[in-house]
């Protein structure tokens, strides 16, 4: 017996101790039928291979670790982005349970929603009673000044009309007539979570804008787009537009949901877009996506209301920030202030600094497409290769504009993308072409495990650190935070491989 | 406790008053006080969510996928259908196991057949078959396969089941097994474990049948114990201790070969009773085979469940369990002479799934806790019965507990810990209210057996005696 109740050992140490580890052989040797241990290893270093990477590339039914979610995900995402405003997904409840739990294992935070939880005999007859019902008890219950309808793959099969559903609700009371009930189908077998994102975001604005007319005025709309480090972004992006003066709105601004202080009181809303924002958004001068493919429908839509639209792709780093603060100085008319200037003065002196760190390092990288993106430029931009850049959610547009973006520059030379691949072809690539360094959200800490190549965690989720999501990841600020993370990784890994006593701390260097 | 049967009803009452009249008239039969004597908690319970309350449960999917068959470790496990179940479910309910991940274990691996629509529209038995085909090819060594369906599988009216049986014939008898666990059947998780059950029944007896196994006179299987953070390791080296010979565990940690070792034990002993009932219940009446229930969370129902498992053996086993009672004495009163002091006469507040909302009672008692209103998930009216030999007079119960009031019911009463899920995490302790998950143990654990109880004892009390509660409310 090892517990000791004065230093208790739990799951970390417990199973180390001798006991437990003789009950494991013992297990696996009589009970298991286990087919060796010869025979995983041979197993393992064929998995290694060039071969198993052919046959690994080859499959195209299977899809294992894939780096995406599914529609409702953004879209509940979105919602949570309003004034209080409660997420409601029509059908399965099981799903609504997930996004839940998904977003709050990586915010740390609550996150409200509900479902119409959809069973057998409205597979049968349909979900229209469940939608009356659940549209009624959510507004008593929660009293939401909005409630954002999406729909799970259930009841995209059945074929429920959310349009026919919310008046038929509306007029049978289940919520006032004129109470704002804006929706999206939003299918689960087809793209992504930030095709839900889309989705649901120009549900949205259709709501407000339809039958609405156009008086445009000089303030300009921002999309921050699905977003794992939205609490630091949408901060960062505040703050620029306020050091410009530049009057914005930010459509589905998730900064504070995402962020309540504990101090006594559980706040189900908090901040968001205003209502009478998303309405006022329509006289808009223009909208800013800064994740483009978080929102093709939705600019699309805004470009056919008349406003002038630009998009871009999480942009991290120098060249990527100048790039959309010229855009918004030359839609605002406002010039860039020399505030701006010396932050990004700031972050090209870091890059410079840490330069000899970073050059030539070879880089793996995955994520949503925009992500891929704004890394990949900001890796280029360090002098660093991103030799295999993967997104199981981009297409082969995606695909062609990270390849030009790889053409242009000298560190593009022998970096290949993979769009709709997952990380289990990410395995292969990272035993047959090994790399420094891996980035990617916490899933990629398996591959860390299998292949040795060290994590550094950007993205969604990132369920195993801590309070990243507070920091920003966009902009000149992000990029340093980035930039950061990436170096710490760096130098944590030399101070380890060079920490051995008398064989390798000759370089174990105070100074570096 | 602070408040009595008539404050807890009144308490109840007050909170139902937020509903539509017709949502009242449903949710006030699932919210009772428990009074002493009676035989069960005054609860309706396994009956469908009401829509837009915020439900904590979750579907058929999660409770075969994600409870009983996900953790089988030398499978692998397809989330047939669109990508999100999958992917919300990858890795997140800690069922620890060992094995080489990717190669003999796939445990934390998402595999999915990641609809599209064409496959919505044409159906998706071809692409099943393929990847069954390419599972083959690229992971040599898996066991068997098992097909977790996800809603639109059940609706498409595709054949799962003809695929299983053409691939395990072309595959030599392998083990493939379809599952017709899609979300939208049944009211909770709970239906997910019962259609699991099933499936085991149906696709891997027939083949267990066929086999032999050398046995011995004290043969058991651990049921219903999904090794979360190591719970079925911690409760295994005890029977193992008693002298019986644990050939299965189900599922944490588990294999194909075990569940088939099981049909030839002498006793099974099942934990979680609520999701492998069935399958016990089947090998009583097939095989013969006698099953117990037990409870190894905290030193009394320990002691207490290692004595009626030993009533099942000889007079060897029954004095070895003496010997382990009275080896883990010293530890268990350390760890209560600790502890205790630190958590005498706190309150306590559970919303869980499973076996939980009951078996941990005895545990928090243990340490001179009181568990002052619980309920379950997904539990059924026989859970609800046997919370009668654990709740004490005026405890509240609430069955299917919505958001509202579950948050309600904290604010009125006041506990200082409540123990539930990650969705509820965070609303709470935003509230002030010290936390612990229950379902994940907080992503510590393990939490059964003696040593799980040293752990225990010190998470609830680094959650309660947290120095931060002090400073949630600002000084200006």
């Amino acid at each position: 017996m090892s517990q000791n109740p004065e230093k208790v050992l739990d799951h970390f140490n417990l199973f180390r101790e001798p006991e437990y580890v003789e009950m494991f052989e013992s297990k696996k040797k009589n009970f298991e039928n286990h087919v060796g241990d010869a025979e995983v290893s041979r197993i393992i270093e064929w998995t290694k291979t060039r071969e198993y990477q052919e046959l690994n590339f080859k499959r195209d039914a299977l899809t294992v670790n894939p780096a995406k979610a599914c529609q409702p995900l953004g879209a509940v995402f979105v919602a949570l982005g309003f004034e209080n405003t409660l997420p409601f997904v029509h059908g399965s409840q099981g799903c609504v349970a997930y996004y839940r739990s998904h977003l709050s294992r990586h915010f740390k935070e609550p996150t409200s929603c509900v479902s119409s939880s959809m069973t057998e005999d409205a597979a049968v007859f349909g979900g229209l009673n469940n939608m009356i019902d659940g549209l009624a008890n959510a507004y008593a219950m929660y009293k939401p000044k909005m409630i954002a309808v999406s729909t799970t793959c259930m009841a995209e099969v059945i074929g429920d009309d959310l349009n026919a559903f919310i008046k038929n609700a509306k007029e049978k009371g289940s919520v006032p007539m004129d109470y704002d009930v804006p929706f999206a189908h939003t299918p689960a077998f087809v793209g992504s979570h930030i095709t839900g994102f889309d989705n649901a975001l120009k549900g949205i604005l259709t709501h407000f804008w339809e039958g609405k007319e156009r008086n445009p005025n000089e303030t300009i709309n921002f999309i921050p787009g699905f977003d794992g480090y939205s609490v630091g972004n949408i901060r960062e992006l505040k703050r620029v537009l306020s050091i410009m003066g530049i009057p914005a709105i930010v459509l589905g601004d998730t900064s504070d949901v995402f962020d309540t202080p504990t101090d006594g009181e559980f706040r189900m809303y908090s901040g968001g877009t205003t209502l009478e924002e998303a309405a006022r958004a329509l006289d808009s001068k223009a909208t800013i996506s800064l994740q483009e493919y978080c929102t093709p429908k939705t600019m699309e839509y805004v470009a056919g209301k008349g406003q002038e639209t630009a998009s871009f792709n999480f942009p991290i780093g120098v060249k990527a920030t100048d790039e959309w603060l010229m855009a918004l100085s030359r839609i605002s008319g406002k010039p860039i202030p020399a505030e701006l200037k010396l932050e990004r003065g700031r972050l090209v002196d870091a890059i410079a600094d840490s330069s000899s760190h970073l050059h030539g390092k070879r880089f793996a990288l995955y994520g949503d497409p925009d992500l891929c993106l704004g890394l990949s430029g900001f890796l280029l931009e360090l002098g660093a290769e991103p030799i295999h850049i993967l997104s199981t959610n981009g297409g082969n547009e995606w695909a062609e504009k990270v390849q030009a973006m790889l053409d242009a520059s000298p560190f593009g030379k022998g970096c290949h993308v993979y769009p709709g691949k997952d990380l289990w072809h990410m395995r292969s690539l990272l035993f047959t072409e090994p790399v420094d360094y891996l980035i990617g959200n916490t899933y990629g800490k398996y591959l860390e495990r299998d292949t040795k190549t060290p994590l550094i965690r950007i993205g969604f989720p990132v369920f195993d650190r801590h309070h990243h999501h507070r920091y920003p990841t966009m902009g000149y600020p992000g990029g340093m935070n980035v930039l950061v993370k990436i170096l710490d990784r760096i130098f944590d890994d030399i101070d380890q491989n060079t920490i051995v006593p008398s064989k390798t701390d000759y370089s174990y260097d105070i100074i570096r | 406790m602070s408040y009595s049967l008539e404050d807890a009803k009144e308490i109840i009452k007050e909170v139902l008053e937020v509903y539509p009249e017709k949502t009242r008239k449903k949710r006030e039969k699932h919210l009772g006080v428990y009074e002493e004597g009676k035989p069960d908690c005054g609860v309706k319970s396994n009956v469908k969510s009401i829509p837009g309350v915020m439900t904590i449960r979750g579907c058929a999917y999660a409770g075969s996928k994600g409870v009983v068959w996900g953790p089988i470790k030398d499978m692998i496990h397809i989330s047939h259908g669109p990508v999100g179940c999958g992917q919300y479910s990858w890795a997140a309910r800690r069922n620890y196991y060992i094995g080489t991940t990717g190669v003999d274990s796939f445990v934390t691996m998402q595999f999915t057949s990641d609809f599209q629509e064409k496959d919505i529209v044409f159906g998706g038995d071809k692409k099943l078959e393929k990847i069954i085909d390419e599972i083959q090819v690229l992971f040599p060594l898996n066991k068997g396969i098992s097909i977790q369906s996800e809603c639109p599988i059940g609706l498409i009216g595709d054949d799962i089941e003809a695929v299983s049986k053409k691939k395990s014939k072309e595959y030599d008898g392998k083990v493939i097994v379809p599952v017709r666990c899609e979300g939208f059947r049944g009211v909770s998780q709970s239906l997910g474990h019962h259609i699991a059950n099933d499936t085991i029944r149906d696709w891997v007896f027939p083949k267990a049948d066929e086999k032999s196994f050398d046995t011995t006179a004290y043969d058991v299987a651990i049921i219903g114990d999904y090794n979360i953070g190591g719970d079925a390791w911690s409760s295994r080296i005890l029977l193992e201790e008693m002298g019986l010979r644990v050939v299965a565990q189900w599922s944490g940690d588990g294999s194909i070969e075990e569940l088939m070792n099981t049909t030839k034990v002498k006793l099974n002993v099942l934990h979680c009773y609520r999701s492998m009932n069935y399958i016990a219940r089947h090998m009583e009446e097939k095989y013969g085979i006698p099953w117990v229930e037990y409870n190894f969370f905290g030193p009394t129902k320990i002691k207490e469940s290692l004595r009626t498992i030993a009533s099942h053996f000889d007079e060897k086993i029954r004095e070895n369990t003496e010997k382990v009672i009275a080896k883990y004495q010293a530890m268990v009163d350390k760890t209560v002479e600790r502890f205790r002091p630190r958590l005498e006469g706190k309150t306590v507040m559970l919303f869980v799934g499973g076996l939980r909302p009951r078996h941990v009672i005895g545990a928090y008692e243990d340490l001179g806790m009181n568990v002052v209103g619980t309920g379950y998930e997904f539990g059924h009216n026989d859970d609800y019965q046997r919370t009668t030999h654990y709740v004490k007079d005026g405890t509240i119960i609430y069955d299917d507990v919505t958001g509202y009031e579950f948050e309600k019911f904290v604010e009125a009463v006041k506990p200082d810990l409540v123990g539930s899920g990650i969705k509820e995490k965070y609303v709470f302790q935003k509230m002030g209210v010290p936390f612990r998950q229950m379902h994940s143990w907080d992503y510590s654990g393990p939490y059964h057996g003696y040593d799980g109880f040293a752990i225990f004892a010190r998470d609830m009390d680094m959650a309660i005696n947290n120095p931060i509660w002090s400073l949630t409310k600002s000084p200006f």
